[in-house]
């Protein structure tokens, strides 16, 4: 087996490229698959805080890139998964120091150890991005049901069109059925419509997501969690199962319907 | 005209409508400005060997998917039409 590689990117930041990559790592990981996610935001690291490791950290991307340590020893073993593995990057260097090349042999390296390799990609279009997707099989571009959000996805979406990396697929994170039930946010239909890509899943506005990153613990663990169900049906899809989409419209309660009634004013 | 007595657009409509101008100019790297003076060099040069009305012409981007085509309406005028015009002084 060679590991399938997966970058995680979305032009815009703050749309949860980390939620999603520390979240769909630990899917595959549940499930059984071995998986190796990397932080690919130097200078500002991340996913070592989402996933509870920042405590185990001794050496970091660029310290393997330079010769300083082993893949190994840069490999931080997850709490739980034992089959999780996290790369930190490195936080005092900037993204100079790592080549498109670098991060090509590093994932060559590790694709006799794993099944996935999933890359978390910084915000931009610049070097970091470009880095972040060069060892990538596959792209999973996130984006939120907004403007701006949107927008940068399109710009994303064209240069991986141009950089002849392959059709991306679309996450669509942070919906909020409410509000798109009373026309106040983009649907998944329309974002779709105009990015024009095919969808991989779409996660709900949760608060789980805050929770569980405060926690150090991705909420993908949490059965109970609706943007914990919607990362593990997108970590099946990227084992090819194919799954049905959730059910995302607002529970029809009375208090909602009431709520709807008092809206319409 | 009733827009008093209309229920507002809702901002979901607004935001698509938005988007998909703002994303036809990005992917083709054509400002709404760009588009328009191109649009009147197309109707001078049609115009230098078929008579056009200028008013009737549209031009506009339009988009498929991720697939970005000009699209031109341009009804021309007809011979006969033409004649009739001519002689109307
Ligand atoms: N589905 C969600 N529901 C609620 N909050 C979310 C969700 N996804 C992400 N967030 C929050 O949004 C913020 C930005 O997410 P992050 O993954 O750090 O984005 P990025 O890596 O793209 O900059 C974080 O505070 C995160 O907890
Ligand atoms: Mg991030």
């Amino acid at each position: 087996m060679t590991a399938q590689v997966i970058t995680i990117t979305s032009g815009k930041g703050g749309v949860g490229k980390t939620t999603a990559t520390a979240n769909l790592s630990t899917a595959l990981a549940l499930d059984g698959a071995r998986v190796v996610c990397i932080d690919g935001d130097i200078g500002l690291r991340n996913l070592d805080v989402i996933m509870g490791l920042e405590n185990r950290v001794v050496y970091d991307i660029v310290d393997v890139i330079e010769g300083r340590c082993k893949l190994k020893q840069a490999m931080i073993r997850d709490k739980h998964l034992q089959n999780l593995y996290l790369i930190p990057a490195a936080q005092t260097r900037d993204k100079n120091a790592v080549s498109a090349a670098d991060m090509i042999r590093v994932c060559d390296d590790l694709r006799a150890e794993a099944d996935f390799v999933i890359i978390d990609s910084p915000a931009g279009i610049e070097r970091g991005f470009r880095n972040a997707i060069a060892p990538a099989d596959r792209v999973l571009v996130v984006t939120n049901p907004e403007v701006s959000a949107v927008r940068d996805a399109d710009r994303v979406v064209g240069i991986l069109e141009a950089e002849e990396k392959g059709a991306p697929a679309l996450i669509i994170n942070r919906l909020n059925p409410a509000l798109v039930k009373n026309s106040d946010m983009l649907s998944a239909e329309d974002v779709l419509d105009l990015l024009g890509i095919r969808l991989i899943g779409i996660v709900p506005e949760d608060e789980a997501v805050i929770i569980g990153s405060n926690r150090g613990a991705p909420i993908a663990s949490e059965s109970k969690s609706r943007a914990g169900q919607a990362f593990r049906n997108i970590a099946k899809r990227l084992r090819g199962e194919d799954v049905p989409f959730m059910d995302l419209t607002p529970q029809s309660g009375l208090w909602n319907a009431i709520q709807r009634l008092a809206r319409r004013k | 005209m009733f827009d008093f007595f209309a229920r507002k657009r809702s901002s979901a409509v607004s935001a698509k409508e938005r988007l998909q101008l703002v994303l036809v100019h990005d992917r083709t790297d054509l400002t709404p400005a760009q588009l328009e003076s191109l649009k009147d060099d197309l109707i001078k040069a049609i115009s230098k060997y078929i008579d056009i009305d200028p008013d009737a012409v549209h031009i506009d981007l339009d988009r498929e998917g991720r697939e970005q085509r000009l699209v031109a309406d341009i009804p021309l005028k007809s011979a006969a039409r033409r004649v009739a015009e001519d002689s109307d002084y």
